[in-house]
């Protein structure tokens, strides 16, 4: 049972976009952005939103953490380009109700699907949901604000 | 290899008995906390079941046992650390209780605006932060003892650090991130050369070697039961009588006091005159008996097979490719933090959880010394004397399963 949760937690996709995060950069041009961090592990990070009306026209991150933390980061940033803010808000919900166990229509999900194998690892549902609640916070504000998991 | 019965001790300890995961449970977290014998966990239940009653208060039967326990406890950590008298130790939640107390009944009172504090760039927060707390309530400056790139403390500026203004120096004996073992006797002379006084935070020495605060001439020394085998929610201030008779209390209320009038308090007599409140008696029967514990074993027993399995495990681990060691001081104890190349250390944590294995990820209370090194945080391996030589090839084995899924 332990290797196929743990196999279930490190899929082969966030394997390879922890290696490889996507949309890891800064972004100067950005006109939304928050800090996220969790004191507990020491993750941090900054998402970057540039929003054109209420189109999600770009959007990065930076920062370090685990495994779980920076390819739920990657992949939620290949999954917003392009939606718009009331899309990324249903996302957001989504996202939340797969890590804590509640029944959802994961086609809905896409991609995003692969990190349901975090809510197997209680301990771990905060560094998959961290970069989610900093995005959040900086849909939700256009000046530079500061969120944290714990 | 060594003359402790392991399996013998083993059966001390029921919790080491159970599967994690599938898998027996390796338990490598000791500098968190320490696992309780049943010696420990049968004197807390003995207690509640046939003594138990408040202390220093009535003079029927029960309370004349609870205090006799309890008092009976705190003559065995006077011996514990050959503190001179009784009066020198006080009961206290732990470490970090007693940090505070000293901070704020013997520092506080004497700091002006200007006047100084040293620490280490390798202390626990429990020996930052109840000083930056005094520093911002006084105008004070912190000062700190740098440290090497191998995690020892860098010495050479330590007479220039010790300043007519310096009001005291609080260092640890044994460094929980990276198990350093700082020389204490030569600083703690340093300082009492420019008078300066001395606290030692012994929370991560006290489990693993013999303690004897006359021969370090510390002026106060600090420690936590939980880490050796007591409950939590215990620790022993030991300070110079001396000192303690100078100093106001730390909390008022009942059991600190002798007389109580609404003109005039007269304070109660060391060591009471800083336990205000009903102690936790049962927690200090606890660490008596956890005091028992490891005589009856013999501390000198324990540090040696202990020091042979961190440095059995420092090799093996060593050997391996891509992991790196946090922390490689000539003079360490029961810690082993590492890195391994690629992966982050909770996810060191939770593929360990999988196999049974036990161990801390994090800044350990640490982030000075995370900060130094450069990282977020380590994976911690900590030792303590009921462990075995298969529980570190458990770990090797750890991070070799680490790096295949991370391959």
């Amino acid at each position: 049972m332990s290797n196929s949760d743990l196999r279930d937690l490190y899929q082969e996709v966030i394997m390879d976009h922890n290696k490889k995060p996507r949309n890891f950069r800064d972004m100067t041009d950005a006109n939304h952005l928050a800090h996220g961090n969790n004191p507990l592990c020491g993750d941090t990070l900054v998402v970057f939103l540039k929003l054109n009306g209420d189109v999600i026209e770009d959007v990065s991150f930076q920062g370090s953490g685990c495994a779980i933390s920076v390819a739920s980061a990657s992949l939620m940033t290949e999954a917003l380009k392009g939606k718009t803010l009331a899309e990324a808000e249903t996302l957001y919900e989504l996202v939340h109700k797969q890590m804590t166990g509640e029944k959802i229509d994961s086609s809905s999900l896409g991609k995003l699907a692969v990190l349901s194998g975090v809510k197997e690892f209680p301990a771990r549902v905060k560094c998959a949901t961290l970069s989610w609640h900093t995005l959040h916070a900086a849909m939700d504000s256009d000046h530079d604000i500061s969120v944290s998991t714990e | 290899m060594s003359v402790l019965d392991l399996a013998a001790i083993r059966q001390d300890f029921p919790i080491l008995h159970q599967q994690i995961n599938g898998h027996p449970l390796v338990y490598l977290d000791n500098a968190a906390t320490s696992q309780k014998p049943n010696q420990v966990i049968d004197a807390v239940a003995n207690y509640y079941r046939q003594d138990n009653a408040n202390v220093h208060r009535g003079v029927h039967r029960l309370s004349q046992r609870a205090t006799d326990a309890y008092e009976g406890a705190r003559d065995k950590i006077r011996d514990f650390v050959n503190a001179q008298s009784d009066k020198e130790i006080i009961f206290v939640r732990g470490a970090t209780e007693a940090v505070n107390l000293v901070a704020q009944s013997f520092v506080r009172p004497q700091l002006q605006a200007g006047d100084e504090i040293l620490i280490s760039h390798m202390e626990h927060h429990a020996n930052i932060v109840p000083w930056q707390m005094l520093c911002e309530q006084t105008g004070a400056k912190l000062n700190v003892i740098p440290m090497t790139k191998v995690g020892e403390l860098d010495l050479s500026t330590l007479d220039e650090l010790l300043t007519s203004k310096t009001k005291i120096m609080a260092i640890g004996h044994v460094s929980n991130a990276l198990g350093t073992i700082n020389p204490i006797k030569d600083m703690i002379a340093r300082a009492h050369a420019k008078n300066i006084p001395v606290l030692v935070d012994g929370a991560q020495a006290v489990p693993h070697m013999i303690v004897d605060v006359q021969d370090l001439d510390c002026d106060f020394y600090v420690f936590s039961g939980h880490k050796m085998f007591a409950p939590t929610g215990i620790g022993a201030l030991y300070g110079k009588q001396t000192l303690l008779e100078a100093m106001s209390p730390w909390q008022g209320g009942g059991d600190m006091i002798l007389s109580v009038s609404f003109a005039h308090t007269e304070y109660n007599e060391l060591p009471y005159k800083f336990e205000a409140g009903t102690p936790n008696i049962s927690g200090a029967i606890g660490l008596g008996a956890a005091i028992d514990y490891m005589n009856n074993l013999g501390i000198a027993n324990l540090a040696a097979h202990e020091h042979a399995l961190l440095i059995a495990a420092t090799e093996k681990v060593t050997a391996l490719p891509g992991v790196r060691i946090i922390g490689t001081a000539a003079q360490k104890a029961s810690v082993l933090s590492f890195m391994i190349e690629g992966v982050h250390p909770h996810d060191v944590g939770t593929i360990f959880d999988q196999q049974g294995l036990a161990i801390r990820t994090g800044h350990h209370c640490a982030q000075p010394v995370m900060q130094f090194f450069g990282i977020p945080a380590t994976a911690r391996a900590s030792f303590a004397f009921y462990n075995t030589f298969d529980e570190i090839d458990a770990l090797v084995g750890g991070i070799k399963k680490v790096q295949e899924l991370f391959a």
